[in-house]
């Protein structure tokens, strides 16, 4: 196989890397919100099975619980949603993995909501109480306060750990293979299995690389654009 | 009639009484300073008045209002404290300007937040505020670009956009340097010659005496002492009270 043909095999896996990394991040960095203001509730049973969510979720391997969410409706139910899905989309639109994809767009989300929402919790927090009570004397309401004064300081806050976490993320997407999904490396480990090729094993690295100087680009720009102030 | 009342307000901690029935009036255009050492619970008061803390018991009137009265649940709920808290203005000692938004903008949010005027007429109101206090060339200065007596002046601005009946002052030269105090403390003269009715904590003593109309002295979450300058700063009726004169007396000729 010639450089550009592998290259082109690579690049048919390096999309779902990034279709499970914008998916992630689209649905996660919201669904952190609520639960961060649940961790945060003053209402103690919310706050306690808010953290509990977040200690099991943090506390297990992602790998085990790609398995755990793609195995567990077939366990426990004798209905393998997730293989059904595969054959459904295959057979209906000609579309591999489909069911597959979807138990990893589920894991990844449920992982990455709790890691965010810790850093959102961390950056509100952190908003000192004066800010609140300055809103307060001025016949502010609850709303207006958060999304007038804290909400901005609070952003500029998370961007350098939440960019920590984004970057973090385009890589955990090769743990995806562990239920065969055809990412990036689950196709170079193809290769090596089918032609006996080991260097497009390596080569992702490039790829890898290559958004995360993209992302460390984009993100610099934002964490720039928000330095005009500091709070 | 007095345009502030202020009775038997009393505030506990948990197991600390830290205001033991406070009572006091306050006519309109008169400055009160309350003075006492850390802990007499003069910040304590202010932040009940403000409602930043709820006084356990007590009634507070501005003019011919209830604002508060510990025994009438209408006045606790949450609206009716975020629309009495317009009667009063606070400025903190940490001015607690919000840093995204520059001079001209912390004083025209609240206004325009709250539909007050038009945009031009808040923007307006803002900037004839932020001329009066001298900070006209700092409009579109972001917080951090300003120094501590500048800020504290913006606060004050920001406190008078929304033409609060009384304004209250919690400590506002205590965190600035020393030669950043005289600034601010010509502000709050200037507005004291505009007519405006304000309540001043602070350590200031020879600022209280100059200013004030009225002092009050706290000791241990009691007025131990109040009447004019004069009498409370040259003829202490309260063996507390010389002890405590005596003290600030002796820590300015320190400093000084």
């Amino acid at each position: 196989m010639s450089f550009v043909e592998v290259t082109k095999y690579l690049l048919d896996g390096f999309w779902i890397s990034l279709l499970i990394f914008a998916v992630t991040l689209l649905c996660g960095a919201p669904l952190g919100l609520p639960i961060a203001f649940c961790s945060m509730s003053r209402f103690k049973p919310v706050r306690y099975v808010s953290k509990v969510i977040v200690w099991i979720v943090r506390g297990v391997p992602l790998m085990l619980q790609i398995f755990i969410i793609f195995y567990v409706p077939g366990l426990l139910f004798d209905k393998p949603i997730f293989s059904e899905l595969d054959r459904y989309f295959f057979k209906t639109y000609q579309i591999k993995d489909a069911g597959r994809i979807i138990a990893v767009l589920i894991a990844f989300t449920l992982n990455y909501a709790c890691y965010f929402s810790e850093i959102y919790r961390g950056g509100i927090e952190s908003i000192s109480k004066g800010q609140y009570e300055a809103g307060y004397v001025l016949g502010l309401t609850k709303s207006q306060i958060f999304r007038k004064i804290i909400l901005k300081q609070v952003i500029q806050r998370i961007v350098p750990p939440m960019s920590n976490e984004i970057i973090t993320l385009i890589k955990d997407t090769a743990l995806a293979n562990c239920i065969v999904v055809s990412e990036i490396v689950m196709q170079a480990k193809k290769l090596a299995a089918t032609k006996a090729l080991v260097w497009p094993l390596f080569y992702t690295g490039v790829f890898y690389l290559l958004f995360v100087g993209l992302l460390t680009i984009i993100l610099g720009k934002v964490e720039k654009k928000l330095s005009y102030f500091r709070s | 009639m007095a345009l502030l009342e202020v009775k038997n307000i009393k505030k506990n901690f948990g197991k600390t009484e830290v205001l033991k029935g406070i009572d006091f009036s306050l006519e309109e255009g008169q400055v009160l300073a309350i003075i006492g050492s850390s802990g007499s619970g003069k910040t304590t008061l202010l932040r009940c008045l403000n409602f930043l803390e709820q006084a356990d018991e007590g009634v507070i009137r501005v003019g011919e209002q209830t604002l508060f009265d510990s025994s009438d649940k209408v006045t606790l709920n949450d609206e009716a404290i975020r629309q009495n808290r317009l009667n009063f203005g606070l400025v903190f000692q940490n001015f607690n300007l919000f840093p995204q938004y520059t001079a001209l903008q912390n004083v025209t949010l609240a206004p325009t937040l709250l539909k007050k005027g038009t945009a031009p007429e808040n923007e307006d109101n803002a900037r004839n505020l932020l001329d009066k206090v001298g900070l006209s060339d700092k409009l579109s200065n972001y917080p951090n670009q300003l120094s501590g007596g500048q800020q504290q002046r913006v606060a004050i601005a920001r406190a008078l956009a929304l033409s609060p009946k009384i304004l209250c002052f919690d400590e506002p030269t205590s965190a600035l340097d020393p030669e950043l105090t005289g600034e601010v403390l010509r502000v709050i003269r200037d507005l004291k010659n505009d007519g405006r009715t304000m309540i001043v904590v602070t350590h200031e003593m020879a600022f209280a005496k100059s200013v004030a109309d009225v002092v009050i002295y706290m000791a241990e979450g009691v007025i131990e002492e109040m009447g004019t300058p004069a009498e409370v700063f040259e003829n202490p009726q309260s063996e507390k009270t010389r002890a405590f004169l005596r003290g600030a007396l002796e820590e300015y000729k320190e400093n000084s």
